[in-house]
């Protein structure tokens, strides 16, 4: 049965990575200045290799060809050459990747312990924290995350390093929204009639926080936990700029600014890749932890 | 409704009107310089001073307010129309076209929404005149918003094809476009309503980020967006510290339009 949800997990995280390059494909193509080729303008070129070049282009003027013609250098390791850096598209990636795995990791830990701590302790009855908890998870989600790193450069000490203050950042962005939905579910859990029970019958708070709630709110806080994934590589986009940090979000930015499309489709990719897995993994766990409670 | 969401209902309409009113209330127009006075402090003729090509911030606020104010709603009807369409028409028909459009969905749901964003902007010519920037910024928010709300709206859907009012409209010889448009889309305004409400703060705040990087409205029409960009000199702003006046603002709005929006459903 698990083996069954991961195989379907697997395909369809297959057909929506497969859609995302198609839909970064499609934008590539009918991008304004797709086709422009420098290399007909030059006089040395005769009649022959011009029209060498067209035919090439019109070969790859069809979406379907071009897609097509892009999977298959993909599957060789090939993709592309960054047009405003002039190097590999592969090479950037490889390079660009891990500071902001390490950065956004680190930010969703640091995001989600104190969220998560903090919604679990508003389970408890408690007028003052409950205010405390919704006015801080309110305020937080007002600010962009752009402005959460400048305030960040502005209230740090000198020196800091930015990969530290993409985490950090991160972290402050995550974790509003982590405060606010686990909030949320484990609120809605404390109220069902089997916590009362409990409780009726005697057990200890702590015993019913972890036991009666965590556990039934588990799948739905894996649910969140997958989103929460998507959220910080987004917020690692205005975070990298603005901090200076070479990830893979300053280097979408770049990019963009540079209209770089083949850099661009590659990082759509890439990005759609890693939430989707992400996505679908916490999905085949939570559909096994709902079996199970079942 | 609480004290606490009809002062923020105020607090909007305040905000509203005057951004509605930019025209007659602002006391220069948002391009005018006085280059006799860039980098003011604010004073009784710039009340927020000016910025560091001499244009009258206050006056800047309130255009701005006008754009971000007028055009994220706007932005967030779009999003609510095609996500009320495309779920509607997912949770109704069911089956195939529901796949392909939940899919799709899905796709636009998992990419992080700030990297969608930035890379479609840059796939759309980037060198545009400032009005044209302004629409396509929120053109852009719009069209692209569409997924978490259909995912929505899809699931309501598909509860409301499976009710007996619908059963009953269906035996009595009601179907097709007549039992989605009489039956199941009237049912479908509280959850479009609500997703409305989720979406106008989400993409306010999603302009100030384009702004912030200098992919969203273009210069000289202010936006919330262009007008943070002033706060990234962070000397300049330890220095004059009425700039941060658009962020004041900014959280303010953005915390009233919190208070507004319907509680989540955590069930779902």
């Amino acid at each position: 049965m698990v083996l069954h949800r991961l195989l379907r997990a697997c395909v369809s995280t297959g057909l929506t990575i497969l859609l995302g390059g198609l839909f970064a494909a499609t934008l590539a193509r009918f991008a304004p200045g797709f086709g422009v080729d420098e290399r007909e303008f030059d006089p040395r070129r005769g009649v022959a290799s011009l029209q060498d070049l067209r035919a090439r282009r019109q070969a790859v003027g069809n979406i379907v060809s071009y897609y097509g013609g892009y999977l298959a250098r993909m599957a060789q390791g090939d993709l592309g050459v960054s047009q405003s850096l002039g190097r590999p598209v592969a090479e950037l990636l490889a390079e660009r990747l891990p500071v902001t795995a390490k950065a956004a990791g680190a930010g969703l830990l640091l995001g989600w312990l104190p969220g998560l701590l903090l919604a679990l302790a508003t389970c408890r009855p408690s007028k003052t924290l409950d205010l405390a908890a919704g006015v801080l998870s309110a305020l937080l989600l007002c600010l962009p995350s752009a402005v959460v790193a400048l305030a960040l450069l502005f209230a740090a000490p000198t020196g800091l390093r930015p990969s530290v203050a993409v985490g950090v950042a991160v972290a402050i962005v995550v974790f509003p929204r982590v405060l606010r939905f686990a909030r949320g579910i484990l609120g809605q859990v404390a109220v069902a009639p089997h916590v009362q029970m409990a409780s009726a019958k005697g057990v200890g708070p702590y015993r019913i926080l972890i036991a009666h709630i965590l556990g039934p709110a588990l799948p739905s806080l894996l649910a969140l936990a997958g989103v929460s994934i998507s959220v910080a590589f987004g917020a690692a986009i205005p975070v990298e700029v603005i901090t200076d940090s070479p990830g893979i979000g300053q280097l979408a930015w770049q990019a963009a600014l540079q209209r770089d499309v083949a850099l661009l489709t590659s990082l759509g990719i890439l990005v759609t890749t890693i939430t989707v897995a992400a996505n679908s993994l916490a999905g085949v766990v939570q559909d096994c932890l709902r079996q199970e409670t079942a | 409704m609480s004290s606490l969401r009809r002062l923020a209902m105020l607090i909007l309409v305040l905000v509203y009107a005057a951004g509605l009113a930019a025209n007659w209330l602002a006391p220069a127009h948002y391009a005018a310089q006085f280059r006799d006075a860039p980098d003011a402090a604010p004073s009784r003729k710039f009340p927020l001073g000016t910025d560091a090509v001499g244009r009258d911030v206050l006056s800047r606020l309130i255009y701005g307010t006008r754009v971000s104010l007028v055009l994220a709603p706007a932005a967030a009807i779009l999003a609510t129309m095609v996500a009320g369409l495309l779920g509607g028409v997912a949770g109704y028909l069911g089956g195939g076209m529901e796949a392909v459009i939940l899919r799709a969905a899905d796709l636009f749901v998992s990419l992080p929404w700030l990297f969608l964003l930035i890379t479609v902007r840059a796939m759309l010519p980037l060198n545009v005149p400032p009005v044209e920037s302004v629409l396509v910024t929120f053109l852009l928010l719009g069209l692209l918003g569409w997924a978490g709300p259909a995912r929505v709206v899809g699931a309501t859907a598909r509860v409301i094809r499976r009710q007996d009012f619908v059963l009953q409209a269906r035996a009595s010889g009601s179907g097709g476009f007549r039992l989605l448009a009489l039956h199941v889309l009237p049912n479908l305004k509280p959850i479009l309503l609500a997703q409305f409400w989720i979406s106008v703060p989400v993409f306010i705040l999603s302009e100030a980020n384009l702004g912030f990087l200098g992919l969203g409205v273009g210069e000289p029409v202010p936006s919330w967006g262009g007008l943070l960009r002033e706060i990234e000199n962070v000397q300049a702003v330890a220095a004059n510290p009425w700039l941060l006046a658009p962020l004041a603002l900014l959280v303010v709005v953005v915390g009233c339009f919190h208070l507004l929006t319907p509680p989540e459903d955590y069930s779902k």
